[in-house]
């Protein structure tokens, strides 16, 4: 009954989340907002790693690739509605999934993170050498777009924007990510592929189409990134390749891993917090990959299944029930 | 004709330096199983201590041929480090899924980057004189480095020398007999954790060794470790995770296209060797040279 009793914190959570503009500073509501957009990103990311049991090298594709089609369609259509930026985000990110999914899928373990890899670097070059059509390492810059048809008014403060309006979009589609992913998982489909990540093998047996299952699921993972880069690139109002290179794709797995990648909620707790801590970290140290890479090395030595295991640990341990 | 030969011999040189790189990379996986992320930070980290230490002694008293030997510190310290963190990171880990030596790697990566920065400071470190010092060849019309044929040079000596070292030394029948299987390899009395770090450190040593030969001609700059382990990568995959072979076929093929690349279509450059690499998986998922 594990589940009802998640359901019952979710209430405040949402509730907190949604008074926190009025109280906080609009700089926090903004960290908080980054945060959740890699939550989403993190919660598609660990649909594969958690559930089918593939580790992706090369999620930063499908992030950027979004971030990079709302941009395009800035640019090229001169496109200004949300909505269809996202739009213009999920169908390339689905499209790039689908083609880079067929070929992924058949592997496992190292040769599907290795190939993952290989195939985000192939879109990292594109962007990067393509300079007449990506802007290069100079980006594509996207102004503040119009939410439901509703412009920013002349004159408007865009932070103020960012940390209201801005905020609770990104939080509706954050909770309408999550719900769907909870549906996802806990579904026919969702159980089949945790079969395929604990025995291949058996699974094919009871009749799991493995190769499709997986491309399914990549599918939804690179979706679910992708249109975390399309709700990302408003927030950062540029995009550059930075964020296609694979080293972003490692922080995504590191986000996944600190919160734990073995519970539900591990990959949202993970993001907002690594957020948060990369935050801090450069803002202190011109070392912040040095600080980061220690917190992961520790992390991976000492608390393997990350701040949601370790949470799952303490609270058995002062209940004292063992689980049934 | 001549403009063919300087292709050839850059293909060459660029071959000879992953050669070294993505030959530590797949020796380490070979015997290890182990897919090191950090392995461009050790081939870079060899160049910054070849590079400051060629640099203290440079315009000393120390003759200059006797510099060309001092590089050597560069892949002596990428062992050392090696040495250091193979009982201490690793180890802990070859019981737990892979996920988390890959995760271990790319903590490692992250460090490896910061501490090279903190250790030498932002600024790339450069030893040209080694590089100018040697002059250049006339091929007719065109002129070439000499430098650049040492590099070659050195990358074909220590192929030679890892062969032999493998396949005619006692060392090397240990090595692949704990390779082809560990438990095996232990029970016939082989001290595994002795091999393993053994096997680790040969591998950093080549990258080291990697590092410190282009230092003279590119110098030590931050991001090298990066761009390395990509391009290795791209080896070994053609080549096939822990083969020796293929990593000098796959150092070969990727040296020929990326001259190509760079010569004819500098745009897509990249993307091709990547395509490339995703290529050969899909025809032949372990690699050329892989066994699988």
């Amino acid at each position: 009954m594990a589940n009802r009793r998640q359901l019952v914190a979710v209430g405040p959570i949402i509730l907190v989340l949604a008074i926190l503009p009025w109280v906080v500073e609009p700089y926090q509501t903004v960290l908080l907002s980054y945060g959740l957009v890699f939550a989403i990103a993190a919660l598609g990311f660990n649909l594969l790693l958690g559930y089918t049991g593939l580790l992706s090298f090369g999620h930063s594709a499908y992030f950027g690739v979004g971030a990079y089609a709302a941009a395009f369609a800035v640019k090229y259509l001169k496109i200004g509605s949300m909505e269809l930026l996202l739009l213009a985000g999920v169908l390339a990110s689905a499209l790039v999934a689908a083609i880079f999914g067929l070929v992924c899928v058949r592997y496992t373990r190292i040769f599907f993170g290795i190939l993952t890899l290989a195939l985000s670097q192939v879109i990292w070059s594109l962007a990067f050498k393509f300079f007449w059509v990506t802007g290069g390492t100079d980006g594509l810059r996207v102004p503040t777009p119009r939410l439901l048809g509703v412009s920013i008014g002349a004159g408007q403060d865009k932070m103020a924007f960012l940390a209201h309006r801005y905020y609770y979009y990104v939080l509706v589609f954050f909770l309408a990510s999550v719900a769907v992913m909870w549906v996802i998982v806990h579904s026919p489909f969702g159980k089949a592929l945790q079969a395929i990540r604990d025995n291949e093998t058996r699974a094919e047996f009871v009749g799991v189409q493995v190769w499709h299952y997986r491309w399914v699921a990549f599918l939804i993972s690179g979706v679910f990134t992708g249109l975390a880069g399309a709700l990302w690139v408003p927030l950062n109002g540029l995009t550059t390749p930075d964020i296609l290179v694979w080293n972003f794709s490692g922080e995504i797995v590191f986000m996944t891993v600190m919160g734990g990648f073995k519970t539900f909620a591990g990959p949202i707790v993970g993001a907002v917090v690594f957020n948060y801590l990369k935050t801090f970290a450069v803002g202190y140290t011109v070392y912040w990959q040095l600080f980061l890479g220690v917190v992961l090395v520790t992390l991976v030595l000492a608390l393997p299944t990350g701040i949601m295991g370790m949470v799952a640990q303490l609270s058995q341990k002062w209940k004292r029930t063992p689980e049934p | 004709m001549d403009t063919l030969l300087i292709h050839i011999l850059n293909s060459l040189l660029y071959a000879a330096v992953l050669f070294l790189i993505a030959g530590g990379l797949s020796l380490i996986y070979g015997v290890m199983r182990i897919v090191n992320l950090a392995h461009g930070n050790l081939y870079a980290f060899g160049a910054f201590v070849a590079a400051w230490t060629v640099g203290l002694l440079v315009g000393g008293a120390t003759p200059t041929p006797l510099l060309y030997l001092v590089l050597l510190a560069g892949p002596l310290g990428a062992a050392a480090l090696g040495a250091v963190l193979e009982p201490t990171l690793l180890r802990p880990l070859y019981q737990r899924p892979e996920e988390y030596q890959l995760l271990i790697t790319f903590g490692l990566l992250s460090i490896l980057e910061d501490l090279i920065r903190l250790i030498w400071g932002p600024y790339p470190l450069s030893v040209s004189s080694l590089y100018e010092g040697m002059g250049s060849l006339n091929f007719g019309e065109s002129i070439y480095p000499t430098y650049n044929l040492a590099v070659i040079v050195v990358g074909g000596l220590a192929a030679a020398g890892l062969w032999a070292f493998i396949y005619r030394t006692q060392f090397g029948i240990v090595l692949r007999a704990t390779s082809q299987n560990m438990r095996m390899a232990q029970a016939m009395g082989v001290n595994v954790n002795r091999v393993y770090v053994q096997a680790f450190t040969l591998g950093c040593f080549m990258a080291g060794l990697g590092g410190a030969i282009v230092v003279p001609q590119q110098g030590a700059v931050l991001g090298m470790g990066v761009d390395a382990l990509i391009l290795a990568f791209v080896v070994v995959v053609i080549g096939g995770l822990g083969s020796l072979e293929g990593a000098l076929v796959g150092a070969l093929m990727v040296g020929v296209v990326r001259e190509l690349g760079i010569t004819f279509f500098p745009e897509v450059e990249l993307a091709v060797l990547y395509l490339m690499a995703a290529v050969v998986l899909l025809i032949r998922p372990a690699g050329l040279f892989g066994r699988a």
